[in-house]
């Protein structure tokens, strides 16, 4: 590893590119952190958006037509404005009220009062729903798309309710859903960046950090396409090799 | 008579016509390969979203109204008023920069992603290896980080014909998006066109038509019509991106929110009402080409 | 400058189309496995076959619409193989009318016969329109020169298709199963059509299904199975004295 700390320290002397945050450890480890930060976001917001696509697939279900409207209301709204004003919105004119009527809890970290759900906090909640919106209508049609017919079939089976729906109609709905939700999924990494603007340190925001230090910006800039584009490469492969070996074949594409 | 007698279903047609796919699952997989191809889910407002907004900017300065304690001089409406002007339009700057970006990114964009688009399917590989990967490269970026790029890295001022011209910050914001949008529309047409009937291309080839022939006269008046929706869904969806350019000090609609709510001693109660009657500004300009986008698309699909 | 002395020392009474040991494989299949006859000038020829034995792709060769990969062809002895070749050239000697008819549907019936000559011959345009009109009227679509391709019907389209192929002035057509997307009442108005054409003195080669057709109108049939001509004649020993097995139970599946 040396070497490599080494090597770019030696480029930088030669021929002037400023790779700083690998060869000096405190902005190697503050690019480190960015980057972890940035997977942890999509990773949480993955997971978190899920849970809200499937409540909200089961609540679309509901007999209650309120429950329904306000489950439409919601997709709507998320998909159709910008996820940087949701963000806004949900820090500032949600966080800080809530923190102003004192409804926010606070703890103590270390000396002053730090609110429970901070600025990473709120990107989450925020980047969640508007991914979690998606998915609410990507787990409806999944489910739909299960024919009446085999769900009778698994019933005439002698399949129960929840047999039928862990063994039959979830994996096929999990299959018709699949594509939908990868396209969702590399979205929400690109989505991520805008964290930056309620001062979440996540890539972004350390390269910005990064080159006001040290003045390095197109290298940071270099560095940053290129730590997206491998993101999001790596994983749309991963994607395509997850959907061909899930694929049914005839089952979920359009004839 | 042969014994291989046709099966129905394996060596014939079948005789039922039992769906395979229920509707609901092509009707996901046709939108999801359409977003994918488009790279990005078509915007559906409803009329009845202009009215929520609006009924939870009413309840909103409600709200905020019965925090500050009703004080009259201070009136959440009249401030708001007092402030319209100033995010709308003054200047030049505010909701007007965010439609002017919005026109000349777009601008920008359908150009390039229209030659992008063709450079995509040249018969020359290296044209093709380009235009790929420039359309790949700027499809994947985020586009915040693309802004930032070209603010940053982008001259602020330019020499030509010895005059010194200094660029400012907006139309460095509008270069900035039209990038993505330049290789998501790229993305658009090479759809199109590959979307078009091999029949089509083979028969002029069969009537001794040259590429460029068959490209412009053949293909390309087939695809216009197929392309106007996406390209009207993107315009939606890079309109509602402008307020990005707000971090990098250009004034427009949401920075100059913020300054106002700046210049009112940031008042938390301010919070609420701006931001929803930003967002009902949006809406409102964004709504009625979201209509006319699915309007003209199922006029192009009766037709067909 | 070969394929023009080539071409000047042909004469009338040399084949017009000559076929030389053709072999075309698409990847590992191997589609045409040694194709050989001559077509002379004014010959009517038949290819029929079962499907998947490399009929269609026989006739797309002649054309150069695919290549070869061992054998020649000749069209008025100008070799269609060679890679120096001017396709164009070929094209405007060689018409063809595919079975998906692939007119342009944005350009009306008429436009759709001019165009070619328009752009591709640049003739006079009041000149070509005199020409295309007559050819709509040869194939008796008298009226329906305003009415775009969607308007039609699949026999009308299948007809303007063949007007657009002979506004080339072609000495060859080329005909790729034609009728098989239409429906019976319709397959007969274009056979009068291209009867019309070969009683014109036309030099026709027709993949088809229609058996009438060929025995009314051919001067030779090809049977190919598997990519090689089983067997072939004139029609009258050909239908009644068909001597190998697989001609035989080919006859008695369409017959």
């Amino acid at each position: 590893m040396q070497a490599i700390y080494d090597w770019a320290q030696d480029l930088y002397q030669r021929t002037g590119i400023n790779l700083v945050f690998i060869y000096e450890e405190y902005e190697r480890v503050r690019f480190i952190e960015g980057l972890q930060n940035t997977i942890w976001l999509a990773i949480i917001c993955v997971i978190l958006s899920v849970v809200i696509g499937v409540v909200g697939a089961w609540l679309q279900g509901s007999h209650f037509r309120i429950l329904r409207l306000v489950v439409a209301g919601y997709i709507q709204f998320f998909r159709n404005t910008p996820p940087l004003v949701q963000l806004l919105f949900f820090y500032f004119a949600l966080g800080k009220t809530l923190e102003n009527l004192g409804v926010m809890p606070m703890y103590d970290a270390g000396g002053w009062q730090q609110p429970l759900i901070g600025n990473f906090g709120w990107a989450v909640v925020s980047l969640s729903f508007f991914a979690g919106s998606f998915n609410v209508e990507i787990f409806r049609s999944g489910i739909e798309a299960v024919p009446t017919s085999t769900r009778e079939a698994a019933e005439a089976l002698g399949y129960t309710r929840l047999k039928s729906y862990i063994y039959i109609i979830l994996p096929l709905a999990f299959r018709v859903s699949l594509p939908a939700l990868n396209n969702n999924l590399v979205n929400l990494v690109k989505t991520t960046t805008l964290a930056y603007v309620i001062a979440v340190p996540e890539m972004m925001y350390t390269a910005n950090q990064i080159w006001s230090d040290n003045v390095n910006v197109p290298e940071m800039m270099t560095t940053l396409f290129f730590v997206y584009i491998t993101l999001v490469g790596v994983l749309v492969w991963l994607m395509h090799r997850w959907e061909r070996s899930m694929r049914v074949p005839g089952f979920g594409q359009t004839a | 008579m042969n014994a291989r007698a046709a099966i129905p279903g394996i060596a014939a047609p079948a005789n039922t016509d039992l769906p395979v796919l229920a509707p609901a699952a092509a009707r996901l997989s046709k939108n999801t390969t359409r977003e994918r191809q488009e790279g990005a889910w078509r915007l559906e407002l409803k009329a009845w979203y202009g009215f929520v907004l609006f009924a939870l900017l009413l309840l909103a300065i409600g709200v905020a109204e019965a925090q500050s304690g009703g004080d009259s001089d201070r009136s959440l409406i009249a401030t708001l008023v007092r402030w319209m002007p100033v995010i709308l339009w003054i200047n030049g700057n505010g909701f007007v920069l965010n439609l002017l970006i919005s026109f000349f990114a777009m601008a920008i964009g359908t150009v390039g992603g229209a030659a992008l688009g063709l450079g995509q399917i040249s018969i020359y590989k290296p044209v093709r290896v380009i235009c790929w990967s420039v359309t790949q490269f700027f499809r994947n970026s985020p586009w915040l980080v693309l802004l930032f790029a070209i603010m940053l890295l982008f001259p602020f001022e330019v020499r030509i014909l010895g005059e010194i011209y200094s660029i400012p910050a907006w139309m460095k914001a509008t270069i900035g998006f039209s990038l993505p949008v330049m290789a998501n529309l790229s993305e658009v047409v090479r759809g199109a066109v590959q979307s078009i009937d091999t029949g089509q291309w083979e028969s002029s080839e069969a009537l001794a038509f040259s590429r460029m022939q068959q490209l412009w006269m053949i293909i390309l008046p087939q695809c216009f019509k197929r392309m106007i929706p996406p390209w009207m869904n993107w315009y939606a969806i890079l309109t509602m991106a402008t307020p990005l350019c707000s971090i990098m000090g250009v004034e427009e609609a949401v920075n100059l929110a913020q300054q106002a709510m700046a210049a009112e001693d940031s008042r938390p109660e301010l919070l609420a009402p701006f931001y929803t009657f930003l967002m009902l500004v949006f809406f409102i300009y964004c709504y009625p080409i979201a209509r006319w986008t699915i309007y003209l698309e199922r006029r192009y699909t009766v037709k067909n | 400058m070969t394929e023009r002395l080539t071409e000047k020392s042909w004469t009338p009474d040399q084949p017009m189309v000559s076929i030389k040991d053709v072999h075309k494989s698409f990847g590992k299949l191997e589609v045409l496995k040694g194709i050989t006859f001559d077509v002379m000038k004014g010959e009517v020829i038949c290819v029929i076959g079962p499907s998947g034995s490399g009929k269609s792709t026989l006739i797309r060769c002649v054309n150069a619409l695919n290549n070869i990969d061992k054998g020649s062809i000749k069209v008025e002895g100008q070799e269609v193989n060679d890679p120096k070749l001017d396709k164009l050239e070929l094209r405007k000697k060689v018409g063809m009318v595919f079975q998906q008819y692939n007119l342009f549907p944005h350009k009306t019936a008429l436009e759709n016969v001019m165009m070619a000559p328009i752009h591709v011959l640049k003739k006079d345009k009041a000149e070509v329109e005199a020409h295309a009109r007559a050819l709509v009227k040869k194939v008796r679509l008298e009226g329906k020169e305003s009415n775009y391709p969607g308007e039609l019907s699949g026999g009308q389209q299948q007809r303007v298709a063949i007007a657009r192929s002979l506004a080339m002035d072609p000495d060859v057509m080329l005909f790729d199963e034609v009728t098989a997307a239409l429906d019976p009442e319709t397959v007969k108005e274009v056979l009068f059509t291209i009867r019309d054409l070969a009683e014109d003195g036309m030099t026709c080669m027709l993949v088809t299904h229609e058996m009438g057709f060929a025995r009314e109108l051919a001067n030779h049939i090809y049977f190919t199975d598997r990519g090689v001509i089983v067997e072939h004649g004139p029609p009258k020993s050909f239908f009644k004295e068909a001597k190998d097995p697989r001609t035989q139970e080919f006859l008695s599946q369409i017959l």
